[in-house]
Order: C-alpha cells, then sequence, then structure tokens
C-alpha cells in the first residue's frame, strides 16, 4: 500500500494511571482515528494498557547519529553531575 | 463421530441461536487471519474474532447446563450438523473481499451492540452477566467496522463500488435480525430475551450515521431472506462447518 495513503505512527502506552506514556513500537494508518484502533489491536492484547497516545512518526524530529560525539561525548568526564556522592542517613529511608 | 441432535426447548433454541452467530462469525473472520490487507488489520480483524469466539464459548456452555445432558461446548459446535445450526445467514455468508466483510461486521454489530445492552436486564442471570461483557466488546466492532465502512465508502471510486456492492448483496440478510418466531414470545414475554423491535431504533440510528458519513446510499428494504433460525441454511454453511468441525469428526475428542 502506498505510503502516501498509510503512513505510519508511533504509538506511546501509558500502563497504569500515575505512569508516563512508553513508546510501545509503530503502526501503519490512513488516519489517526483508525492509528489509535491499529495501535489498540496491536499493541495492548495483553492488558498493557489504560491509554495510548499515536503521534504521526513524521512530526518527530530525530537527532543525527553523524551528530553523537558533539551531543554526547562531552558528559562523559562530568561524573559530579550523578548524584552519587551525598551520604543519605538512614532516617531518611526510601528517596 | 456420529452427529448429536439436541432436544430444543425454546430457550435452549434462543441460548444456542446467539452461540451459533457468534462461533459462525467468528470463524468468518478468523479465515482472514494471515491474509488480510495489512498487518494491523490482520490483529483487528483477529481480536474480533476471538471476542466471538469467547462468548461462543460461554453462551454453549450455558446452553449446556440448560441440557442438562453433561455435554460440552465441544460437543455443541462440532458435533452438530448444518440444519441443527440456529445462526442467523448473514453470518455464514463467505467473506468475498475486505468490504463486504466490513459491511456483514457493521451490520451485526450495529445490531447486538443494543441487543446485549438490553440483554444485560435479562430475567436469566446467566445471559445478563454474558450481556455485560460483552456489550463493551460489541462497542469496539461497531467502532472499528463503522470507521472503516465511512473510509471505504468515502475513499476511492473502487472502495465505494465494493461497499456499495456489499451492502447490496448483505441487506436481504438484515432483515432476519428482526423477526422473532412464534415461539420465542413467551421468552420475550418473560424478560429473558429482548423483543427485536426494542433494538430497531437504535440499529437504524448507527446504520444511517454510518452510511450517511460514507457517502453510501441505504439499500431499499425488500424481500428479506429468512431460515437460518430454523436450520434452513444457505450452502455457505456446510462449506464453513466442514472446515470448522472436520478435525473433531475425523479425531473423536482430540484436544491439545
Amino acid at each position: 500500500m502506498p505510503e502516501a495513503h498509510m503512513p505510519v505512527w508511533e504509538v506511546f502506552i501509558r500502563a497504569r494511571a500515575g505512569l508516563a506514556h512508553r513508546h510501545a513500537g509503530s503502526v501503519h494508518a490512513p488516519d489517526a482515528e483508525m492509528a489509535l484502533q491499529a495501535a489498540r489491536d496491536t499493541y495492548t492484547r495483553r492488558g498493557e494498557g489504560l491509554s495510548i497516545w499515536v503521534v504521526p512518526s513524521a512530526a518527530i524530529t530525530a537527532s543525527d547519529p553523524v551528530d553523537k560525539g558533539s551531543l554526547f561525548e562531552p558528559t562523559a568526564d562530568k561524573i559530579y553531575r550523578h548524584p552519587t556522592f551525598y551520604e543519605v542517613p538512614d532516617e531518611v529511608g526510601h528517596m | 463421530m456420529t452427529s448429536i441432535t439436541v432436544a430444543e426447548t425454546p430457550l435452549l433454541r434462543a441460548v444456542l441461536a446467539r452461540a451459533d452467530d457468534a462461533l459462525v462469525h467468528a470463524h468468518r473472520l478468523s479465515e482472514w487471519v494471515g491474509h488480510a490487507p495489512m498487518l494491523e488489520e490482520d490483529l483487528a480483524l483477529g481480536n474480533v474474532a476471538l471476542d466471538l469466539l469467547g462468548q461462543a464459548r460461554s453462551l454453549y456452555t450455558h446452553a449446556a447446563a440448560i441440557e442438562g445432558l453433561e455435554r460440552s461446548e465441544d460437543d455443541l459446535a462440532y458435533l452438530r450438523d448444518a440444519p441443527q445450526f440456529r445462526n442467523l445467514l448473514l453470518l455464514e455468508q463467505p467473506n468475498g473481499d475486505f468490504a463486504n466483510t466490513i459491511v456483514r461486521l457493521f451490520l451485526h454489530a450495529a445490531f447486538m451492540l443494543p441487543w446485549w445492552k438490553a440483554a444485560m436486564s435479562s430475567t436469566d442471570a446467566t445471559l445478563a452477566a454474558i450481556a455485560a461483557k460483552a456489550e463493551k466488546e460489541a462497542a469496539y466492532h461497531v467502532r472499528h467496522a463503522g470507521e472503516w465502512l465511512i473510509r471505504l465508502g468515502d475513499g476511492t471510486e473502487e472502495s465505494h463500488r465494493r461497499s456499495t456492492e456489499a451492502l447490496d448483496r448483505l441487506w436481504r440478510f438484515t432483515g432476519e435480525m428482526f423477526a422473532i418466531d412464534a415461539e420465542e414470545e413467551p421468552l420475550i414475554e418473560a424478560g429473558v430475551i429482548p423483543h427485536p423491535a426494542i433494538i430497531r431504533p437504535a440499529w437504524d440510528a448507527t446504520v444511517a450515521h454510518v452510511l450517511a458519513e460514507a457517502t453510501l446510499a441505504r439499500p431499499r428494504d425488500g424481500w428479506m431472506q429468512l431460515g437460518g433460525r430454523r436450520g434452513t441454511h444457505t450452502e455457505a454453511l456446510g462449506h464453513l462447518l466442514a472446515v470448522m468441525q472436520h478435525l473433531q469428526r475425523a479425531y473423536p475428542g482430540a484436544s491439545w
């Protein structure tokens, strides 16, 4: 089927109240309503979801793998950004 | 294995009729698995088929309990011959093309949604419980088939033509959904099953809404073909049962 008639949609599913929607995969569908139904039929068959978002894949702007070095490597030597240098008193319990 | 014959009371026949509707329609939809126009629809039609199969199982189990002969749901599904089946003629019709399958599903689901809603207050507690579960499933079937029909009717010239042909081909079987047998009247009066006349306004409204959106004309209510509820089927059912029942007939009691 031509891509123009059946564009790809990214599917996000929220498993439980309070959790964030997580990327589950993608579906082909002619429009938003049919994409929702395709997402329901493809990704919630085992009780995985309480809420579904679908987004046209074309609406997503992705980083270029070529930029990996300039985007992500500068953080490699900044270990002080990890909150692992603090002593947490026992009384605090679970944080 | 020898076929079984069920000595039907009006109640048993009414429950078997709805079980047969669900089973035969589920089988037809399952024929699409691996053949649907796209993977997503393959799963969607399979999901609907499994909803219907689940309804059929509950209804056959209920029928077996009413019969009281310790027969199983499988006995009722696999060991009766075509004249014993009580399903609507609409549901045994071959899949045809995708438009034909969607029109068949839409016309029946639009009837079953208000039917199950009404059956939720059945005086038969088991039927009421089955209805409470089936009603949600039917709501999705109407939504899925309805949205497809809107896109097919209001789509390309070819999809519009195929939808129109499917409506014209299947419309003659819709009258059977609203027909009542004389022996069902006491069940209706006792509040066991809904009177089809109370289902009609909801069905008419759903059909009118979707066909208008789909730019499809509602066929004229002409001569309606009946007979399924009495076991007088079209030739399509025998072929369907030959495939569906083959394994249990060839290997009685086979399980896995």
